[in-house]
């Protein structure tokens, strides 16, 4: 133990005294807690990324990243913590992605107190997609309210036409949290112009039980399915849905319920289950061949064990998340000219992100997702979300339907609406972008 | 020798009833809150004060609300939570309707609303005893956090049920949102919580204090003697609540800024609170802080020595440090059921012979 402590002293000691400059990245992780199963995938791909910079190229630019993982356990009192621990430490910490609506709610005005940027990769604020109210905020590349105006454009798609949604029974059963209640409003909205008629079915944290729930479906009988859940909630809400004998290929959910621990608890029963994606399944794809062979054969990954379970949803979206913050960076230095980016740089970056097809090709991601591009008015870039399904034969989540664009004349106005409304409360002069 | 109290002698009733008779105890204490007041503010960085002293501070004061329903009233409760979202939320309530009113009538309003509330639900305590009255203020948890997730009001009608507490100043300073200066922060929670420690110590040598105490031990021999259990009881659920809510308004106002009512106010909370002073020391305002210390800043201290000190993963540190929390916990019951405090008067009285014990 002596040794232990020796050595780590040793090792501060030595780390004080090399100065060059490094990218501080903090990752806010949670593999403890109730929704640790999921926490893990998404931290171990967005921590493997960095890690493959580090190793293939040395870095962004020739600046190398210094991960510092804190973990939080999707409780926010300990990420306030683990924000106030990592955010001065190096150089001074250059961009947060939370994971969690909690911990995003409680760090929008620290960070913009401190003037570091936020990246909440489709969850948190959604009106923080307003760049004029929240400069220091970025949800590429959508936001709740936009998925729910997806999901309902697919069901009018298998329907037959936006009009064939007259009269339809959709029903939302949502984790019963500030998460869970956001897509609400918009379906609210969605139901007066369209005609439809919604059912509010909350689920209570951590979401086990769920029998009652499932009961009034069973004797409601909607149309259709909605699903807001994260952990645990959502593979009981797929084995509840399959022993009531739900069509499930009506059960839609959102894109935090749809990874494989979701539905591989449910075997063969959960086989056609539908979720949102903004991006493909699996490990196919050339980055992860360099992910295999820089971090893990290299013996540099974060979680070691992890190898075989690469590609799965939720590593993949950690992978992203970690590829649009680097493509940020990278754009931030290029705009700055330098190779030392600070916190304000980044936010650059951010505000000028473009991500297309030719730039998702030279990152080995070719058809992994769309082109995002970000504004000044508009931080939540170009949105866009496709219908994956899961296969329990062939264990894959394949997509099954085109991109679709949210429906703006709904959102847009209802995101104007709210960030008004938090620029009045806090006192907040909305810039202008142009 | 540390505690010789030779030569100390009281001359008058007063003297000898003061709030801390022994010179070196005053001594140690206006020397720790001048240190707290004057030094701290100075040498304490933001980590500090907001994840430390801040959250340190708050649950002491919760701590000392439930230890005077629960120590020294002896009505068990399990609604702390509860009676926490109940300030939070009245605060962001008076906060939201009323801009320019003062943070300090404020929080005394949240606190004397938590009190409303707290002696409704303690109505039910003069029927039901100990554990059976546990369940009924668990009843009450569940009740007020159900009521604020449900009834978008209390949320004003956000679109995600979050409540945030608007930028407010004193005396052209800011005292809550993420401008404001941490330091300040933390000498506004300071100077509630001394203020109300002092009021608390006071209140438990007082005729309310000895006639909750005599409840506590026996109440049969209590209503004999003429003390009303009725009363008795709901004054000790007003004060607890009222210290309780203010707790609560602390918490969402001063130290996180925004809340989700099952998330930040949840059953953990009441529990959490609950263990601070059984660990601390039941009957003991000193407890409440040792108890908030323990349970507040170790897994803290330990999380860091496990990941910058010993360089342990993130996700292994905190199982380790999990488990290490519990295996203290159940030792320092065995060692000394009655609390830290129990264990700082052993303290004092062995350095009170010192250096020559019999």
């Amino acid at each position: 133990m002596t040794k232990l402590l020796g050595g780590a002293l040793v090792a501060s000691l030595f780390a004080g005294s090399a100065a060059a400059y490094e990218l501080t990245i903090p990752t806010l992780d949670y593999r403890t807690g109730p929704y640790a199963p999921n926490g893990i995938p998404f931290a171990n791909g967005y921590s493997d990324y960095f890690t493959l910079l580090n190793e293939r190229d040395g870095g962004i630019n020739g600046s190398k990243i210094n991960l510092v993982p804190c973990e939080t356990g999707y409780n926010t009192q300990k990420g306030v913590e683990c924000y106030e621990k990592t955010k001065n430490e190096g150089n001074g910490a250059i961009v947060y992605q939370p994971l969690s609506t909690g911990i995003t709610y409680q760090l929008i005005p620290k960070v913009t107190a401190d003037k570091i940027p936020m990246y909440t990769m489709g969850y948190g604020r959604t009106s923080a997609a307003n760049g004029k109210v929240f400069d220091w905020v970025f949800n590429v590349p959508l936001t709740y309210w936009d998925g729910a105006t997806i999901a309902i454009q697919h069901i009018a798609e298998q329907e037959g036409g936006m009009d064939k949604l007259k009269g339809k029974k959709i029903a939302l059963v949502y984790h019963n949290s500030a998460y869970g209640k956001e897509p609400i409003r918009t379906l609210e909205e969605m139901e007066k112009k369209f005609g439809y008629t919604l059912q509010l079915l909350p689920v209570d944290h951590p979401g086990q039980e769920q029998k009652a729930t499932w009961l009034q479906i069973r004797r409601e009988r909607p149309d259709w399915v909605l699903m807001w859940g994260w952990g645990v909630m959502n593979q009981v809400a797929v084995k509840e849905a399959a022993s009531i004998r739900y069509p499930m290929d009506h059960f839609i959910g959102v894109w935090w319920s749809g990874s494989e621990n979701d539905v591989v608890p449910a075997g063969d029963a959960a086989h056609g289950y539908k979720s949102l994606a903004f991006h493909a399944a699996g490990s196919d794809f050339p980055l992860h061949k360099d992910i295999l062979k820089y971090v893990y054969d290299a013996g540099k990954a974060v979680d070691g064990d992890f190898r075989d379970r690469v590609g799965e949803v939720l590593y993949n979206r950690g992978l992203i998340a970690a590829v649009w913050t680097a493509e940020a960076i990278r754009t931030g230095m290029k705009i700055h000219n330098t190779n030392e980016a600070t916190a304000a740089m980044v936010r650059d970056g951010f505000e000028n992100l473009d991500v297309n097809v030719i730039r998702l090709k030279e990152l080995g991601l070719e058809g992994f997702t769309y082109e995002v591009k970000v504004s000044c008015a508009n931080h939540r870039g170009q949105g866009k979300a496709a219908v994956q399904q899961w296969d329990a034969k062939a264990k894959r989540w394949n997509l099954v339907s085109k991109f679709y664009p949210p429906l703006d004349d709904i959102v847009w106005p209802l995101v104007e609406e709210d960030s008004k409304k938090y620029a009045e409360e806090n006192g907040i002069t909305p810039r202008s972008c142009n | 020798m540390f505690y010789r109290e030779a030569g100390q002698f009281k001359t008058s009733y007063a003297a000898d009833q003061g709030l801390l008779p022994i010179v070196q105890d005053r001594w140690f204490v206006v020397g720790l809150l001048l240190v707290a007041f004057i030094v701290v503010p100075f040498i304490g960085n933001d980590y500090w004060f907001n994840a430390l002293l801040t959250p340190f501070l708050i649950y002491a004061m919760a701590a000392i609300g439930l230890n005077i329903l629960t120590g020294y009233c002896g009505q068990l409760s399990l609604g702390t939570g509860g009676f926490m979202a109940v300030g939070a939320y009245a605060t962001y309530k008076l906060m939201t309707a009323f801009p320019e009113l003062n943070l300090i009538v404020v929080m005394v309003l949240s606190g004397g609303i938590t009190a409303a509330v707290g002696v409704l639900f303690g109505i039910p305590s003069l029927r039901i005893k100990g554990f059976y009255l546990a369940v009924a203020t668990l009843a009450a948890q569940f009740f007020i956090i159900w009521l604020f997730n449900k009834v978008p009001w209390f949320f004003n009608y956000n679109a995600s049920g979050q409540i945030t507490a608007p930028p407010s100043e004193m005396f052209g300073i800011q005292i809550t949102g993420a401008e404001a200066n941490p330091a300040i922060t933390y000498l506004f929670t300071l100077s509630v919580v001394t203020v109300f420690a002092l009021t608390a110590k006071n209140l438990v040598r007082s005729r309310a204090g000895r006639s909750w105490m005599a409840i506590r031990d026996m109440d049969i021999a209590a209503e004999i003697i003429g003390i009303r259990p009725l009363m008795t009881k709901l004054t000790a659920f007003a004060i607890s609540s009222f210290y309780i809510g203010i707790a609560g308004a602390l918490l969402f106002a001063i130290w996180l800024g925004s809340a989700e009512v099952t998330e930040a106010f949840g059953i953990d909370k009441s529990f959490l609170v609950l263990f601070m002073i059984i660990i601390g020391g039941l009957g003991s305002i000193m407890g409440s802080f040792l108890g908030a210390a323990f349970m507040m800043l170790l897994p803290i201290f330990l999380k860091n020595l496990f990941v910058d000190g010993l360089g342990f993963g993130t996700g292994f540190a905190e199982h380790v440090q999990i488990t290490l929390m519990g295996v203290l916990i159940i030792f320092f019951l065995i060692v000394e059921p009655h609390g830290l405090a129990r264990l700082w008067q052993i303290g004092k009285e062995k350095l009170r012979l010192w250096p020559f014990p019999y």
